[in-house]
């Protein structure tokens, strides 16, 4: 495990950059996340995604899919790519301070 | 011992990149028209925009009934001349078999949240990826525009899709 710090704070976080212990998560390192993947603003429509995924994963244990995040999140598919360009769920569980997801759908 | 011309080249071979690589593109062919043959291309191209990879998806020959309007929904698992299936061929062949296994596996997908073929097309191509027809099998079936589904970005001849695909990586399933 190594450890990276981010507007100030240090945490802990996978090869990857996702946060290993979603509890570590604030907005603040969830703004620095974006900026450090691409994205300088997160805007309402990225909360909106963002959130999803971290509800999701808290509540059921699993980040959703790109199916149901795209039925559900209340953004469809299409904006999804546009908001997140690099991979919409990967993406945004990173944010979000959740594991990367490891479905394939 | 002799050195050859071979071993001198290897010598003086600049050393491989070192870099960390990572896939930017890939064209995914699907040229089956069953079930089986459908689904992995479609994973694989789903998946590959859920990576953020450039991703064009070709369909040639009975891959073209994922994309074809009327035969979209209805692609079923092939029962007989399938091993994979463990079912005597005589038993595949019993009608119905191909419908039943064919039911059985979408209840399974949909649990997996694995979309139905005309959902799932029209995700991918919602996610941005190229969505293609080959039209040495357009013509060969005698098939026009309208008997597409509207994700259809365009029909191309081998030589255009090698045009699209490249730069990336080619998968044929």
């Amino acid at each position: 495990m190594t450890t990276a710090t981010l507007s100030g704070t240090t945490v802990d976080v996978d090869a990857e950059g996702f946060l290993t212990d979603p509890a570590e998560w604030t907005e603040e390192l969830a703004a620095a996340i974006g900026r450090e993947n691409g994205i300088p603003e997160l805007t309402p429509r990225h909360w909106q995604v963002v959130n999803y995924m971290r509800t999701t994963y808290l509540d059921t244990g699993q980040a959703p899919s790109i199916r149901s995040l795209g039925k559900q999140s209340g953004v469809p598919i299409k904006e999804l790519y546009a908001l997140f360009p690099k991979g919409p769920a990967k993406l945004a569980a990173k944010i979000g301070g959740i594991p990367k997801p490891r479905g394939c759908i | 011992m002799t050195i050859t011309d071979h071993d001198l080249a290897q010598l003086t071979a600049p050393a491989a990149e070192t870099e960390p690589k990572t896939i930017e593109k890939v064209s995914i062919v699907i040229s089956k028209g069953s079930l089986e043959g459908v689904y992995p291309g479609l994973i694989m191209a789903n998946g590959a925009r859920m990576e953020g990879i450039e991703t064009n998806v070709f369909f040639t020959f009975f891959g073209l009934d994922a994309i074809t309007r009327k035969r979209q929904a209805h692609i079923k698992v092939a029962t007989v001349g399938n091993p994979g299936m463990h079912l005597p061929t005589v038993v595949g062949a019993i009608p119905g078999m191909s419908w039943a296994a064919t039911k059985m596996m979408a209840r399974k997908m949909e649990k997996l949240d694995i979309p139905p073929v005309p959902e799932f097309v029209e995700m991918i191509a919602d996610s941005g990826a190229g969505i293609y027809g080959c039209q040495a099998t357009v013509d060969m079936f005698g098939l026009r525009d309208e008997d597409f589904v509207p994700q259809v970005t365009g029909v191309l001849t081998v030589g255009e899709f090698y045009e699209l695909a490249a730069g990336g990586e080619i998968v044929f399933t």
